[in-house]
């Protein structure tokens, strides 16, 4: 049951990032920093963390997930360290995911070169 | 040429333009849900080593950019995305392909300001408002609760 | 006296000779519907280089070197070589200039430049400034995508109106005198900007520049598309094309023999091209070869040639800046 939760919703949340990408002449660039966006005033609003309870990675994964993390790490943060917090809590919580990204990205750099397509 | 407006023309522009957006959501769905589910699984296995909730979380992120990254490098991601459009773009493995792609694109241009900027380039606005909205939504947070100092 | 009919279309009554032409295309453009017309294939993307910027200076040195040698001449018999690319302060003729050290007059017209380079060089030859000019440009796909859209592992889609930058080169070299193909008229055309915005669809905002030319050509020579074996333009592709058509139609012109070079290179079907060729490279490639043969084989006695170029650069569309286009036309006969 939880693969199917994760598959639907991921899915739904990816189909939706398609409409805009195809109706609205939206750049992918712009609709990232939307879900980004979205997921943490959502999880502010007490919205996003229920969803992540039912679908799982279905709604940790996508970049509304990214916003998720970074919401709850705030909020950790001000329950920890008050008005530091506010600072520091995000990218605290994210820490893992930007740093693997940063040097995998590097490692990648220099084993890989891009091909012609 | 004596007949041209410009509005009938872009009317006209517009009417042409038409994306196969069915057969793009049916693949953004599956290739996103697809890998979702991965992630799920991930999370499930690393749940069962015995992580806590939140490093189970953080290993399932690391795992997935990995795997973008390194579908990158050997230069799978981009056909795969071709079809599923938005079902790669918006999981992590998205990010990941984000940083990665332009970091190995602009080797060329040196170590330092070729891969070292250029690795921003198309994600960076994702951590700069991704950050910048959670701080202010944690400041109106920290001021509506009340916290303390 | 000036050299003029109608309003501006120029008349070269000296006949500027194509003596020599080469082209040189890459991988992709060798598997498509010309194939068999290309002089030279490079294989992998790299030609041999390091970077792609190199490898696309390299493949103007060799399409220059190709047409010289055709032509029977040798370096020193240049007068000067107009021509230039897509990248920024047009590196890669910059760069093949620099090993074959003629003298240079760097053009930029986007994808019109070809066209561009051979009205340049006819007027210099007309004017009597030289016996043998160079006209070439090139572009290549993955420099191109680089400077202008995305890395080119980047997992992004393109749309159905998206065209695929040509990896290639063409030259050719004029000379005052020979046995054609001749060029004998051209019209510089303007910059029209028809408020399209969508980086997407190139062929969108260059039919209008190419409708405006092609109008302002027939008043001027009191012809009609009839008069021509054939209408090529320069990368409007599939779509692009289609607008162009019903661009004429709408001022009534019927062009039946109107055909795009973006939309002849490749076989959109098979080789996932969406709307067709474009760059620099595609009206290049196609002109020195499919089109500039046919002449030589007598199968197409007189025809336009009408390269089409896109005028915006990254910054002027993050900008909010709208597409300009333009388009040039020479007409060359045998």
């Amino acid at each position: 049951m939880p693969y199917l939760n994760a598959f639907l919703f991921g899915g739904f949340l990816c189909a939706i990032a398609q409409l805009l990408i195809d109706f609205t002449k939206m750049t992918p660039a712009r609709i990232l920093v939307l879900y980004v966006s979205a997921g943490v005033i959502l999880t502010f609003l007490g919205l996003y963390n229920p969803l992540v309870e039912i679908f799982g990675a279905g709604a940790t994964v996508p970049l509304t997930g990214f916003g998720n993390a970074l919401a709850n790490g705030v909020i950790k943060g001000i329950g920890e360290k008050g008005l530091l917090g506010v600072i520091s809590g995000g990218l605290t919580a994210c820490a893992a995911g930007i740093s693997a990204a940063i040097f995998f990205g590097y490692l990648f750099a220099l084993i890989f070169s891009s091909k012609e397509k | 040429m004596q007949h041209f407006s410009k509005k009938e023309y872009q009317k006209q522009v517009s009417k042409q333009e038409k994306s196969p957006w069915i057969k793009n959501l049916i693949w953004a769905y599956c290739v996103g849900g697809a890998i979702c589910v991965l992630g799920q699984g991930i999370l499930t296995y690393a749940k069962q080593m015995g992580l806590p909730k939140e490093d189970a979380g953080c290993v399932t992120s690391i795992t997935l950019i990995f795997l973008s990254g390194l579908l990158t490098g050997l230069g799978v991601l981009d056909k795969i995305a071709k079809h599923a459009g938005a079902g790669t773009i918006v999981p992590i493995t998205g990010f990941a392909n984000a940083i990665v792609s332009p970091a190995m694109e602009f080797k060329n241009e040196g170590f330092i300001l070729g891969v070292g900027a250029k690795m921003f380039v198309i994600a960076g606005p994702v951590i700069v408002y991704g950050i910048c909205s959670s701080v202010i939504g944690g400041l109106i947070y920290y001021l509506i609760t009340g916290g303390r100092l | 006296m000036t050299k003029t009919i109608g309003k501006r279309t120029l008349i070269f009554p000296s006949r500027p000779s194509v003596n020599g032409f080469y082209s040189v295309v890459g991988e992709k453009e060798a598997q498509g519907p010309l194939k068999d017309w290309f002089d030279l294939t490079i294989g992998e993307g790299h030609f041999g280089e390091d970077s792609w910027e190199k490898a696309e200076s390299k493949l103007i040195e060799t399409a220059t070197m190709g047409a010289i040698e055709q032509s029977k001449l040798s370096l020193t018999d240049i007068n000067c070589f107009f021509g230039g690319d897509l990248l920024n302060q047009c590196i890669s003729a910059n760069y093949a200039l620099r090993s074959l050290q003629i003298p240079f007059l760097g053009l930029y017209g986007a994808c019109s430049t070809m066209a561009e380079s051979l009205i340049a060089g006819s007027v210099f030859l007309d004017g009597e400034f030289g016996k043998n000019v160079i006209c070439s440009t090139s572009s290549h796909f993955c420099s191109a995508e680089r400077q202008f859209r995305f890395p080119l592992e980047y997992g992004g889609q393109r749309p159905p109106t998206a065209q695929w930058t040509v990896t290639g080169s063409g030259a050719c070299v004029l000379s005052k005198t020979g046995e054609g193909p001749y060029i004998t008229h051209a019209t510089i055309g303007k910059v029209i900007d028809a408020g399209i915005t969508d980086l997407n669809n190139m062929g969108a905002a260059m039919a209008p520049a190419a409708c405006h030319t092609l109008c302002a050509f027939l008043e001027d020579t009191n012809t009609t598309p009839q008069d021509y074996d054939k209408i090529f333009t320069g990368d409007l592709g599939s779509i692009g094309k289609d607008l162009l058509r019903q661009l004429l139609s709408d001022n009534a012109i019927t062009a039946e023999n109107l055909e795009d070079c973006g939309d002849l290179i490749f076989d959109s079907e098979t080789q996932d091209t969406h709307a067709g060729g474009s760059g620099c490279g595609c009206s290049a490639s196609v002109l020195n070869s499919y089109i500039l043969k046919q002449m030589k084989q007598k199968k197409l006695k007189k025809i336009l040639f009408m390269a089409t170029g896109a005028l915006m650069s990254p910054t002027s569309s993050l900008q909010g800046e709208s597409i300009p286009a333009i388009a040039h036309l020479v007409q060359i006969e045998i």
